[in-house]
């Protein structure tokens, strides 16, 4: 198959098929803490990106140029975290100071991106499926572009509900529940799309 | 030593790790420093801080924003009173213009001896909730119901209950003002420290039915409005309110009172007023 093709395959079976928060069912925390406003949705959605997507670069340095020629490949989620640790603090730092109104909005969910499961998952991910760095990289961003994107549907939905008539048991977070699973079956329905052609 | 390799490894390839990032962080650091404006901080420091609200801010930080962006007063904050004014007037370089230092006094004297009890109330201990069934446990329906709702609120210990009323210290008050808006009688008023002579009572009721609910309920006889030189005090819906803005402090309204509820707050000995008060009800006072 054309190597072009194969990568946006790729690309889409990242965003759809196995989107790290409905199929994966990694970084629930911040998907369910900041989906109140589609506005610090995205904004979320694109500081995760920007994490996950370095984090894939650097790990796979880390990885095969330091810890495994010192075969310490099994120091691999302590290591990562280290540099997941660290990215994060760049990018708070880079809000604070670029996007002040941005850094207060996302307020405590912004250093919780270190302890955001999707991030660290797609890093040991990338190990255990044995991508090489474009690969990886792919996997990093196109992930946290579906977890962008499912974090902004949830954050539409999630202003619509404000103004809609909720039974008063299921007002606020059970419902939010019930539409995440929901939308998780929904997203079922990509599950075996790119299967035949890849 | 050979067996001691891969630790030593792991402790060096992750420690190297770690110096690494650091100095990265620490670079960023630098280069994303965001300018504070240092004024904010060294405001934030001078206030009180107790988030009291008193300056009609969210909180010390959102005033000590607006002190510097211009949009507050240096003298909006009560509870630091005029060394805080001070301290942010050579911050922001303006000069001071010091507050008269307010306190909150309780206008009401109706311990427990003196007001009638109408039925005991068993309830949640909370003003607002015993004040809500059929007026309170308390004859006098303007009264302080003896709760401690205030008490609560009070960030700086300044209140204690004392014979079932609320006593304010002054000395510890700072004038927030989080108790006049918890009361939910209304009898908690911010004023100048130095007016120090005080109508004690709220009762509106008038004549025998006042003296009924208190034995210092002011029964609005008039005798102090006659008896005030400068004309400040002045009988409204059945109780005395003394005008502070043209009160001279002479405390010739006090003698007169013969349900004693006006007093004069450095003088005043609950001891004294207890007496008094007793001494009162047995002379069977006549009410106009």
């Amino acid at each position: 198959m054309n190597p072009i093709v194969k990568v946006l395959l790729f690309m889409f079976s990242c965003v759809l098929t196995n989107n790290y928060i409905f199929s994966r069912f990694l970084g629930c925390c911040p998907f369910l803490g900041v989906s109140n406003k589609v506005e610090t949705a995205f904004g979320m959605g694109i500081a995760v990106t920007f994490v996950m997507a370095l984090a894939s670069l650097f790990t796979y340095f880390v990885y095969y140029y330091v810890l495994i020629p010192l075969n310490l490949a099994y120091l691999n989620t302590i290591a990562f975290i280290l540099v997941i640790a660290s990215l994060v603090q760049v990018v708070e730092m880079f809000l604070k100071k670029s996007a002040p109104s941005l850094y207060s909005a996302l307020g405590i969910y912004l250093p919780l991106i270190t302890t955001n499961c999707a991030v660290l998952g797609v890093t040991i991910l990338n190990i255990s499926e044995g991508y090489n760095l474009l690969y990886s990289v792919l996997n990093g961003t196109f992930g946290a572009l579906g977890f962008l994107v499912a974090i902004v549907l949830m954050a539409g939905v999630r202003e619509r509900l404000e103004s809609a008539k909720i039974a008063p048991p299921l007002k606020g977070f059970p419902i939010s529940l019930v539409i995440a699973g929901l939308m998780s079956i929904a997203f079922l329905g990509f599950s075996n799309m790119f299967a035949g052609v890849m | 030593m050979a067996q001691f390799l891969p630790i030593l490894s792991a402790i060096a390839a992750l420690g190297g790790l770690g110096i690494l990032f650091g100095l990265v962080l620490g670079l960023a650091d630098k280069k994303f420093a965001v300018e504070v404006d240092e004024r904010v901080s060294a405001v934030r420091a001078a206030v009180a801080g107790a988030n009291c609200g008193a300056c009609g801010y969210a909180g010390c930080d959102a005033y000590a924003e607006a002190v510097v962006r211009g949009d507050a007063k240096a003298n909006a904050c009560t509870p630091g009173g005029a060394k805080t004014v001070k301290a942010i007037a050579e911050i922001m370089g303006v000069n001071a213009e010091a507050t008269e230092p307010m306190v909150a006094r309780v206008r009401c004297q109706g311990t427990c001896e003196r007001v009638t009890t109408r039925y005991d109330y068993k309830g949640v201990p909370s003003c607002r909730a015993a004040s809500g069934i059929s007026g309170g446990p308390n004859a006098c329906e303007f009264g302080c119901v003896g709760f401690g709702e205030c008490l609560s609120v009070c960030a700086f210990g300044a209140i204690q209950m004392v014979d079932g009323i609320a006593v304010i210290n002054d000395d510890v008050c700072t004038g927030c003002g989080m108790c006049v808006d918890v009361c939910p009688r209304n009898i908690i008023q911010m004023l100048p420290k130095d007016q120090t002579v005080v109508v004690m009572c709220r009762n509106e009721a008038t004549g025998k039915r006042a003296v009924q609910q208190c034995k210092t309920a002011c029964v609005a006889c008039k005798r102090c409005e006659k008896a005030c030189p400068s004309n400040s005090i002045k009988v409204v819906k059945g109780v005395a309110i003394i005008d502070e803005t043209t009160c001279t402090r002479c405390g010739a309204c006090i003698p007169v009172c013969p349900m004693h509820c006006i007093v004069n707050f450095y003088e005043r000995n609950m001891e004294d007023v207890a007496a008094a008060t007793a001494q009162a009800a047995l002379n069977d006072i006549e009410i106009p």
